[in-house]
């Protein structure tokens, strides 16, 4: 059965995440940062920022919010149990820091078949307040058995 | 700031995810989907046992990344593929080579092993010194 390719471009609903400076601390010891940057709101003034940075995949903490709807998305029509995450890609742009609102707009960029797999590529687009790009995510699904 | 002529050898990140690791970056991430957490759903659906987040494996890699290059703000792209799964209580190795370097652009390709078996391969990152 060929995968339903019509919700390609579509676009969705803005979602808007304010940084919390225990939020990054959190996720940053739960995936083992050591650079006090991200810990230590002294450390991280006295580099140069406002207040502690995240980490650069704390880019799946703000997003998460935007890229769950096209996954459940009945149009798109991803079977869930029998999805895998296939591959990630992250650009980012200016620092992300305790205290910043970042937006994020999500969309769908492919949807492929082949060799019984069904390919769903989805785009997010994440700005701060001051409408700087802080990230683009490239997030590849792969389902078996479509 | 480590050696990043073309050819060089990042330094390696070695850490062994803990039995409860999985818990905690659900709570961090967001992300509870129950073949991280739960030990019965997991096996229910033919898994080995509780398996870890492609994302924080992702995060050790990118972590690598940013240790070589003297801090997180070096880092401008990072891609990479899944595969197989990686388990907690055994540890998770990550390593990369210098490809390419463009002025202040370098590339690095770089992967994730387990039981010498790679849980990322054909990742690519880019850093900006």
């Amino acid at each position: 059965m060929p995968v339903n390719t019509s919700a390609i471009g579509k676009t969705y609903e803005p979602a808007t995440y304010a940084v919390g400076r225990e939020k990054i601390r959190e996720y940053a010891r739960a995936v083992g940062e050591t650079n006090p940057v991200h810990l230590e709101v002294e450390a991280a003034r006295a580099a140069g920022y406002a207040d502690v940075v995240a980490p650069p995949l704390f880019a799946v903490v703000y997003s998460a919010a935007s890229v769950g709807p096209p996954i459940f998305d009945p149009e798109v029509g991803i079977n869930l149990a029998m999805m895998v995450h296939g591959g990630q890609e992250f650009e980012w742009g200016p620092p992300v820091v305790a205290g910043d609102e970042i937006t994020t707009t999500a969309s769908v960029k492919d949807i492929s078949e082949s060799d019984g797999r069904g390919y769903y590529v989805f785009e997010s687009t994440s700005t701060n307040q001051r409408g700087e790009q802080v990230c683009r995510g490239t997030w590849t699904n792969i389902v078996r058995g479509v | 700031m480590a050696d990043l002529t073309v050819g060089a050898e990042i330094p390696e990140v070695r850490v062994t995810p803990d039995k409860y690791l999985t818990v905690r970056y659900a709570g961090a991430s967001g992300d509870f989907n129950p073949i991280h957490i739960d030990e019965e759903f997991a096996r229910a659906v033919g898994l080995p046992g509780r398996i870890l987040h492609g994302l924080w494996t992702m995060a050790q890699v990118a972590r690598a990344q940013t240790e070589a290059a003297g801090g997180p703000e070096h880092l401008k792209r990072l891609a990479v593929q899944f595969r197989g799964m990686g388990l907690p209580e055994q540890e998770v190795v990550v390593s990369g080579t210098v490809r390419e370097v463009t002025g202040r652009r370098v590339v690095i390709d770089t992967v994730a092993e387990q039981a010498g078996k790679q849980i990322i391969r054909n990742a690519e990152a880019e850093l900006e010194l």
